[in-house]
């Protein structure tokens, strides 16, 4: 996975913002470091409870077809598609408030020598999606279970579950869909070249001539298609797989959760033992013992309850931040999914209007005939 | 709906239509309406059920009758072909447990139209068959025609007695041997010679067109079909974004339809009527060789001096009928160019125009709904 991308993405940063060195400036990166900048971000405890977005998948099949330097144009697709998958991501990065203070993502995004990424092998061998699910099996495997008063957060978890069930439907849907259009412009390309030939058989001049024009009319129809189905799989597949990921990071916000209030959990379980040894020990009346057992027992019984108070604070404020990220989470994808049905209906309306065309200037030669 | 030929059913002497059918299992009947003038009928108007089988067997009758050797003899209609719809609706079955009821119902909607756009085609077909026999001076007078239109019993007696008669016979030879002789024979006129190298070039290029404008309308077909379980998905999530694409899927599916119909089997329809044109050439061919067998036989007579008014007979007899074969052909060759011509022309335009007016119709809608989008609120 180390190729040279570069991500044509210029990051213009406004006064408001002096944190950056300049205004617009770029930096060349490659695919494990995006990947090193998700490992990064996502361990860090300041950030528990934030959607950190994940990063594009790793693709085997069509990495090795790249390095092989064949230059068909499924290779091409392959390396724009990635291209545009990290331009979506760290995009996604920086207009995260909080992830855009971070010094690891401005690092990213300056810094012209990074030292290069390890550890990633997580995300490149499991890909995100098993990464996030091994987690979320840990969390389900512990054996203290939690009772909210508040349903928002099971409610939400529920929905968070549902969506993800359904995208990953709809995403096979299009794929198919895709696939489909694909085979009609291989079919609608072999016909409109038979149609040619047709045309330089047929003997009555003007007829000839039609038939000509149905052959182009025809290879215009097959560019129509093509230009669809990248339309279907550029705009909509993709917002969908992003989506998908992005479930699954929202996932992994509620399993921090968890993890959190069980560390608090234990660490009260924790703290009611060692009280119940300073109990025993007030009991015990060995008096000559007694002072100085009294105050290390008491000290590890203090530590204790310092940890505890800690968890319960840090329990608290990831709940908050879950929620607040939650909302704004449901608000951006609302924005996104608007932004790219009017994108992609806006292809669809420049298409029927070419087809318009090119059907209008064949009539007059379908008429002609005699 | 009566497209892929023109011209038909003008003739008020006699007019035939298929104002219905009736689809059970595997066999489709149809009822054939005649409408008659003429004082050979027994009545002025009346109507009888048939099956395909008896279409093909008063199609294979004509082939078979030595008058009728100079015509080019209508293609015959062929097998209806449920396959696709009656396939889907297996999947459709297969399917039924995991879809909800609204799913499933607009699902078998969809077939039963699907099945529908069939039937209507083969109804078309057979319908086309019977208007060209009626509308050519020598063929309405068929004797089996007649009968085919009015008697009004079960014909599979008689066609059982055909088949005994021919075995088809004449069918093998004629597709295994026609181009060889067509192709080698000596043509003496010129406008058979031209018409020779255009049909048996022409008909070549037809039928791959006709193929692949096959393989197109299948794909178009299943890419509508796909659209169609995007969109029971999308009725879950987007709201009115599903409402878009149902309307855009119904739009899509007439255009292939409509493809389906002007394009597809207009050059399926020609590619028959090519070759039943190449059948003509084929039995004219052979009435040709038959008459230079028959002078060699003269000559060979005239050497031995042995039965010559016989051989001088048989020669005349040859030229005879190849004469008559020549000038008959002529007339159905020049005919059938402008029968052709014709044709294309009012299917290509009228293909066009749905084409546009589809378009239109999509564009509009799309239109619409993205400015709802636009105004919607975050």
């Amino acid at each position: 996975f180390d190729v040279d991308v570069a991500v044509t993405n210029p990051e213009k940063v406004g006064n408001s913002l002096p944190m950056f060195r300049s205004k617009t400036f770029s930096v060349r990166r490659r695919f494990s470091d995006f990947l090193g900048l998700y490992e990064k971000l996502s361990v860090k405890q300041s950030l528990h409870g934030c959607i950190v977005p994940p990063p594009p998948e790793k693709s085997v099949v069509g990495m090795t077809k790249v390095k092989v330097g064949m230059d068909d144009p499924s290779s091409v697709e392959f390396v724009e598609r990635r291209r545009a998958a990290l331009e979506r991501y760290i995009q996604r990065v920086v207009s995260h408030p909080s992830l855009l203070q971070d010094p690891d993502v401005r690092e990213f995004l300056e810094r012209d020598d990074l030292p290069r990424a390890v550890n990633t092998q997580a995300l490149s061998g499991a890909g995100f999606l098993k990464m996030i699910n091994k987690a979320s099996d840990a969390v389900n495997k512990m054996t203290i279970k939690m009772n909210e008063s508040d349903t928002w957060f099971e409610d939400k978890f529920q929905e968070v579950e549902n969506e993800e069930q359904q995208l990953r439907k709809l995403h096979a849907l299009v794929d198919s869909l895709v696939n489909h259009r694909k085979e009609l412009c291989g079919n609608t390309a072999v016909f409109a070249k038979s149609m040619a030939m047709l045309g330089n058989s047929e003997d009555n001049t003007a007829l000839s001539r039609a038939l000509s024009q149905l052959a182009e009319v025809e290879d215009k129809m097959e560019q129509l298609h093509q230009e669809q189905a990248a339309s279907d799989f550029f705009i909509f597949a993709e917002l969908l797989a992003d989506y998908i990921r992005l479930l699954g990071a929202v996932r992994g916000c509620f399993d921090q959760r968890m993890r959190a209030w069980q560390r608090w959990q234990e660490a009260q379980s924790t703290l009611q033992k060692k009280r119940e040894a300073e109990a025993k020990l007030l009991w015990a009346n060995k008096p000559e013992k007694l002072q100085q057992a009294k105050e290390e027992i008491t000290e590890v019984t203090k530590a204790w309850e310092a940890r505890v108070t800690q968890y319960e604070r840090d329990f608290d404020r990831i709940g908050m931040t879950v929620r607040k990220e939650v909302l704004r989470f449901e608000k951006e994808k609302a924005k996104d999914f608007k932004s790219q049905i009017i994108k992609y209906l806006e292809a669809m309306l420049q298409s029927q209007q070419r087809l318009i065309k090119f059907w209008e200037a064949f009539l007059p030669e379908a008429k002609a005939i005699a | 709906m009566r497209s892929v030929s023109v011209d038909l059913n003008n003739d008020a002497s006699l007019l035939i239509d298929i104002p219905d059918a009736l689809c059970e299992r595997d066999k489709v009947k149809f009822t054939v309406h005649t409408k008659t003038t003429l004082s050979t009928f027994q009545k002025p108007e009346f109507s009888v059920p048939r099956q395909h089988e008896d279409f093909i067997w008063l199609h294979d009758t004509l082939v078979e009758t030595e008058d009728y050797a100079g015509l080019i003899i209508p293609p015959a209609p062929p097998k209806p072909d449920f396959e696709s719809p009656r396939e889907k609706m297996h999947k459709l079955g297969e399917g039924e447990a995991t879809m909800t009821k609204e799913e499933y119902a607009k699902m078998k909607q969809e077939l039963e139209a699907e099945y529908l756009a069939v039937f209507k085609k083969t109804v078309q077909v057979h319908e086309i068959f019977l208007q060209r026999l009626s509308s050519h001076p020598m063929l309405s007078k068929d004797r089996n025609f007649q009968i085919f239109l009015e008697y009004d019993q079960d014909l599979s007696v008689r066609r059982k007695n055909a088949k005994e008669m021919f075995g088809g016979f004449f069918k093998n030879m004629v597709k295994s041997a026609d181009e060889v002789l067509i192709s080698g024979i000596k043509e003496v006129d010129d406008f058979f010679e031209q018409e020779k190298t255009f049909l048996l070039d022409y008909y070549s290029k037809i039928k791959d067109s006709t193929a692949k404008a096959e393989k197109m309308t299948r794909s178009h077909k299943s890419t509508t079909w796909n659209f169609f379980y995007l969109f029971i998905f999308l009725t879950l999530k987007l709201g009115k974004l599903s409402d878009l694409f149902e309307k855009l899927r119904k739009v899509e599916g007439r255009v292939a339809s409509d493809q389906e119909l002007k394009l597809t089997e207009l050059l399926r329809y020609y590619m028959r009527d090519i070759q039943a044109a190449k059948d003509l050439l084929y039995r004219r061919a052979r009435a040709l060789a038959d008459y230079e067998n028959s002078n060699k036989a003269l000559d060979k007579a005239r050497l031995k001096s042995k039965d010559i008014p016989q051989a001088e007979e048989h020669q005349q007899q040859c030229l005879h009928k190849f004469d008559k074969l020549s000038e008959s052909g002529k007339r159905e060759l020049t005919g059938f160019k402008g029968r052709r011509v014709v044709a294309f022309r009012k299917n290509l335009i009228e293909m066009a125009e749905l084409e546009i007016k589809h378009a239109k119709v999509s564009n509009i809608m799309t239109g619409s709904h993205a400015e709802r989008t636009h105004t919607l609120l975050d």
